[in-house]
């Protein structure tokens, strides 16, 4: 079973994020790290990969820079190799360029089982998996919280309103993972070392067929025309708990007539 | 692109249209001279009275769908119905799990970007929308460029829901398109979650814990409270992913947006992803036993103390009340 992992390598949330002033998109000109999200997906996928004999699992990401730092983690952690679709022309691609791209590297992997993260930590649109399903014509489960495939087909608890369903899914297909559904290892340092000599397969846009127009900042198809700083909550009165922390919570809860 | 014909992504549960169909059905009478909806589902010709109630003219039912998962049928549906000639100038798509399945998969077939997250709209001759970023300290303003219809997929609680006094939607089947291998998922079994109380996104009191409870059985602290108090239960996603309390109790970003008369946070940091689920909330009290914590920006009231001493002496203070 080829398992392929889409992973995302992001500027690091600890720090602040900037907006560039002039794009008004995200600055990623910095150093980038694999999308805690995308951990998940990732350590998913290696599960899933060791259950099915003659597995193999595939990360793929697309960057404007040869950020690798990311893929290199998941590498780590025992993905056996990584395509990086790298090109000076993919800076502000949007949401659907984005999965044209991916597409078009993923058909690479020939996929049995596409995962990804129900949403990114940076962009968090939430529509490039599904965009990628389509675009593959392959049948897709989003917001698994459980997954379990023979390598023939895959059985997934789907997240619901209410709670949650089961879904079944003939192979080929794509399912996204929310956090939490698994443990995410650490790499370890056997794992760190082995990563260095994995291949990483770099493609251009011509690479892969894509006409630059359709993608980064001529193919997005909206824009941004303004970022402003929204209205903040006046500030309230913070107190410390001198015991009589409940009596305020009590006070508080009359005043606004809430009991 | 003059703003005429909105199209609503109706999603009908078994007692009616879901609040956030409301919602945006209301939003797309003040924005469109002509509102038509989608839904599907055993029964949408049922509900025609109250979606005709706030401002669908009509309503294409892609009916039954068996089984399948709605994002591969409901977007080939309205796909034909663009290509037939029959295209709204926005599509208004509520965030939910099955809405989001259908604004990508319809993105792909009409070869149109989505706005997602958005949280309100605005028309000066086109339709602009709007985005918190970092963690709503930001607004983003963003609109579409080029041809076809704008995918918008828009937050619950972006507006208020209220009645146009619109008489029953006209029922007009949608196409059925041959969906290939891309209709292959099918759901074989469904779980519903019980709780009891008022439900997380629409009571008015929510009271949520996080991982400053220490321990997954401290989380009846909340309940507790929650349950004086009339209200429901919420949680952070860092005790949901802990697996203490079910997802449908998470608040934030990638949980449910809530807006109560107050939001009782305990032991939760206020990480942005958390905030932009509750920050629209009336009046939010947070206890925290770290003074710096961000969720104290964003309170009207805030006592920096241990949950463990601040919560049952709430619990017992409001108990000996009556
Ligand atoms: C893409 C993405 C989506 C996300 N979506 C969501 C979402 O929808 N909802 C969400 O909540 N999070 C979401 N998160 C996670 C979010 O970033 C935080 O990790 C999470 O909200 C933290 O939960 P917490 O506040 O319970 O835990 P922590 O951040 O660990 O905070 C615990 C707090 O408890 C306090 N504390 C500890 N002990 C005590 C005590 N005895 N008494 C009082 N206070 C105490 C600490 O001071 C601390 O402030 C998302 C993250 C990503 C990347
Ligand atoms: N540039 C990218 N490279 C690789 N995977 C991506 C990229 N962008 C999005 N994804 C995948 O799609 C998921 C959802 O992203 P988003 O639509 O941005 O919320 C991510 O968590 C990744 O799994």
């Amino acid at each position: 079973m080829n398992v392929v992992v889409c992973v995302k390598q992001i500027p690091d949330p600890a720090a602040p994020a900037s907006l560039d002033p002039t794009t008004h998109t995200l600055d990623r000109s910095g150093k980038l790290i694999l999308d805690d999200s995308d951990s998940y997906g990732v350590e998913m996928a290696l599960q899933l990969a060791a259950n099915v004999e003659g597995s193999e699992v595939t990360v793929v990401s697309m960057a404007p820079n040869s950020e690798t730092s990311g893929l290199r983690t998941a590498l780590a952690m025992g993905a056996a190799k990584a395509i990086l679709v790298s090109d000076g022309a993919l800076a502000g691609t949007d949401a659907l360029g984005t999965a044209k791209v991916l597409a078009a590297a993923i058909r690479r992997a020939e996929p049995d089982l596409v995962i990804a993260a129900t949403e990114s930590t940076d962009g968090y649109t939430g529509t490039v998996p599904v965009q990628v399903a389509e675009l593959l014509g392959l049948p897709s489960v989003t917001f698994a919280k459980a997954v379990a495939t023979d390598g023939s087909s895959v059985k997934v608890e789907r997240q619901t309103e209410a709670g949650y369903d089961d879904v079944e899914c003939s192979l080929p297909a794509v399912v996204t993972v929310t956090a939490g559904v698994v443990e995410p290892r650490y790499p370890s340092f056997k794992g760190i070392m082995a990563a260095k000599s994995k291949p990483v397969d770099t493609l251009s846009l011509a690479d892969l067929g894509i006409d630059p127009s359709e993608v980064g900042f001529t193919g997005a198809r909206q824009e941004i025309t303004d970022v402003s700083a929204a209205e903040s909550r006046s500030a309230g009165e913070i107190v410390v708990d001198e015991g009589d922390g409940a009596q305020r919570i009590v006070a508080f809860l009359e005043q606004i007539k809430v009991v | 692109m003059p703003i005429d014909k909105v199209w609503v992504l109706a999603e009908v549960a078994e007692s009616g249209p879901t609040p956030v169909t409301l919602e945006l059905l209301t939003e797309a009478r003040t924005v469109a001279s002509t509102v038509e909806a989608l839904a599907w589902g055993p029964d949408t010709a049922s509900f025609a009275g109250t979606l005709g109630e706030y401002g669908a003219a009509r309503v294409y039912d892609v009916g039954d769908l068996g089984g399948a998962l709605p994002g591969a049928p409901v977007a080939g549906a309205i796909a034909e119905l663009v290509k037939g000639g029959n295209a709204p100038d926005a599509l208004f798509v509520p965030a939910t799990y099955d809405g989001r399945d259908v604004a990508g998969r319809l993105s792909v077939k009409l070869d149109r970007p989505v706005l997602t997250n958005v949280t309100d709209l605005a028309v000066d001759g086109d339709l602009s929308s709007k985005h918190p970023v970092f963690g709503g300290s930001h607004l983003v303003t963003a609109r579409f460029a080029g041809e076809g219809p704008g995918i918008f997929v828009i937050r619950a609680k972006s507006f208020a829901a209220e009645p146009g006094g619109g008489a029953a939607a006209e029922v007009v089947p949608a196409p059925t398109p041959d969906l290939g291998a891309t209709g292959g998922a099918r759901i074989v079994d469904r779980h519903v979650e019980q709780r009891s109380g008022p439900k997380l996104d629409e009571a008015a009191v929510v009271v949520s814990g996080g991982r400053g409870l220490g321990a997954a059985e401290h989380y009846a602290l909340i309940e507790e409270l929650a349950g004086l108090l009339h209200g429901a239960a919420g949680a952070s996603r860092a005790i949901v992913d802990a697996g203490w309390v079910p997802y449908s109790h998470q608040v934030g970003q990638t949980g449910k947006t809530v807006k109560p008369t107050v939001y009782v946070a305990a032991g939760i940091s206020g990480a942005t992803q958390h905030l932009v689920g509750m920050k629209g909330s009336k009046n939010i009290v947070a206890i925290n036993k770290d003074q710096d914590a961000p969720i104290f920006s964003v309170a009207d009231l805030g006592i920096v103390g241990d949950v463990h001493k601040v919560l049952p002496a709430l619990i017992e203070a409001l108990k000996s009340r009556g």
